[in-house]
C-alpha cells in the first residue's frame, strides 16, 4: 500500500503530513508512559510491533496477478488502539522508505495515515463491536486483522485518486489495483491472527483485559 | 493441546496452499507477481497522462541491487519474528 516517492503532490504530502502527525506525537507518549508505568508491557507493546514488521516485509502474490504485503496492524488495533498502533507503523515505514525504497519519505504521511491511522481504526470499530456482541476472542482478532489491512488498501486507493483522476472510473482503477490484490492476502492475514489468538486463549488470555484495564486508568487521569 | 495444535497445522496448511495454488495457476498464465506498488504507476499514467514524478527519493534514480533488497526484507522479517518467537517461548504454558 506504499505510495511511491514522488507520487503524490506537495500539497497532498502536506495534507497526510499533518493529519498524521498529531497520532503518531500521541501514540509515542502513550508508549513511552506505558513502557514506564508498567514495564511489564514492555514485551508486548514490542510483541505488537514485530507482527508489524515481519507481516509487511511478506510479499505475497495474490490472484490479480500481482504481490502486496499484509500490514500487521491488526493485533496491535485490538490491544491498544489507534495512535499506538500509528507509531509503530511509522518505524516500519521509515524503516522501509529509508533502506528499501519502498514507499517514500515524501508520502510518509500518507502511508502512515492509511496503515497506521484509518485502516486500524476500522480495525478497532470492529473489535470492539464483535467483543461486545460476545464473538470469541480469536475469531474477533482474526476479522480485526482483516478488515484493518483491507481498509489500508482502501484508503490508498482513496488517496491517489484525490491527486490522479478525481473520478469513481479512476477510483475503480486504483481499487482494482490494491484493494482487490489484496483480500487474499487479508485473508491469509486474518487466519494468522486467528491462530494467534488461539494461542493467546490458551497461554495468556487476560492480555487484553490488563491493557484495557490500563487504558481505562489512563483516560480517568486524564479526565 | 492437541486442539490448539490441530488449528495451527490446519492454519498453516491453508494458508501454504493459498500461495500455492496462487502460483500455480499464476504459472499457467504467466503472471509476473509484480508489485502491487508498481502496479500504482501504470494507474497513473492511464488516469492522469501528464503526472511526472517530481521526486525519486535520496537514492535518486539509483535502485538497490536486487540481492540487498531482498536481504533487508529478510532482515526485516527476522526482527519481527525473533521477538514474536520470544514472546510464543517466554509465554507457552508448561504443562
Amino acid at each position: 500500500m506504499h505510495i511511491m516517492e514522488g507520487f503524490l503532490d506537495p500539497l497532498w504530502c502536506a495534507v497526510w503530513f499533518i493529519i498524521a502527525i498529531p497520532f503518531v506525537a500521541l501514540g509515542a507518549k502513550k508508549v513511552i508512559e506505558l513502557v514506564r508505568e508498567h514495564p511489564e508491557q514492555k514485551m508486548t507493546v514490542a510483541l505488537a510491533g514485530a507482527f508489524i514488521f515481519l507481516l509487511s516485509s511478506l510479499k505475497l502474490p495474490s490472484v490479480t496477478g500481482s504481490s502486496s504485503h499484509p500490514t500487521g496492524t491488526g493485533f496491535s488495533a485490538a490491544l491498544y488502539g489507534v495512535s499506538v498502533t500509528a507509531f509503530l507503523a511509522t518505524i516500519v515505514l521509515i524503516f522501509q522508505a529509508l533502506l528499501l525504497a519502498h514507499g517514500g519519505l515524501t508520502t510518509l504521511g500518507a502511508n502512515i495515515s492509511s496503515m497506521g491511522i484509518i485502516g486500524p481504526f476500522f480495525g478497532v470499530l470492529v473489535w470492539k463491536a464483535m467483543m461486545k456482541g460476545g464473538v470469541s476472542m480469536p475469531i474477533s482478532l482474526g476479522i480485526t486483522a482483516l478488515i484493518a489491512d483491507w481498509m489500508t488498501y482502501v484508503v490508498t486507493a482513496f488517496q491517489m485518486t484525490l491527486n490522479h483522476g478525481q473520478s469513481i472510473e479512476a477510483f475503480v482503477n486504483f481499487l482494482s489495483n490494491y484493494a482487490l490484490t489484496q483480500i487474499p492476502l487479508s485473508v491469509v492475514e486474518c487466519i494468522l491472527f486467528y491462530m494467534f489468538g488461539i494461542y493467546l486463549m490458551r497461554n495468556k488470555p487476560e492480555i487484553f483485559d490488563i491493557a484495557g484495564e490500563i487504558a481505562a486508568k489512563a483516560a480517568a487521569k486524564e479526565a | 493441546m492437541a486442539e490448539s495444535k490441530t488449528i495451527y497445522i490446519a492454519g498453516f496448511a491453508i494458508i501454504a496452499l493459498l500461495v500455492i495454488a496462487v502460483l500455480a495457476y499464476g504459472a499457467s498464465q504467466d503472471w509476473e507477481f509484480g508489485g502491487a506498488d508498481d502496479g500504482a504507476e501504470g494507474v497513473v499514467e492511464e488516469v492522469d497522462p501528464d503526472y511526472e514524478p517530481w521526486w525519486n527519493g535520496i537514492f535518486g534514480d539509483y535502485e538497490l541491487p536486487g540481492e540487498t533488497e531482498s536481504m533487508l526484507f529478510a532482515l526485516q522479517a527476522a526482527i519481527g519474528a525473533i521477538i514474536i518467537g520470544y514472546f510464543i517461548g517466554a509465554y507457552t504454558r508448561k504443562e
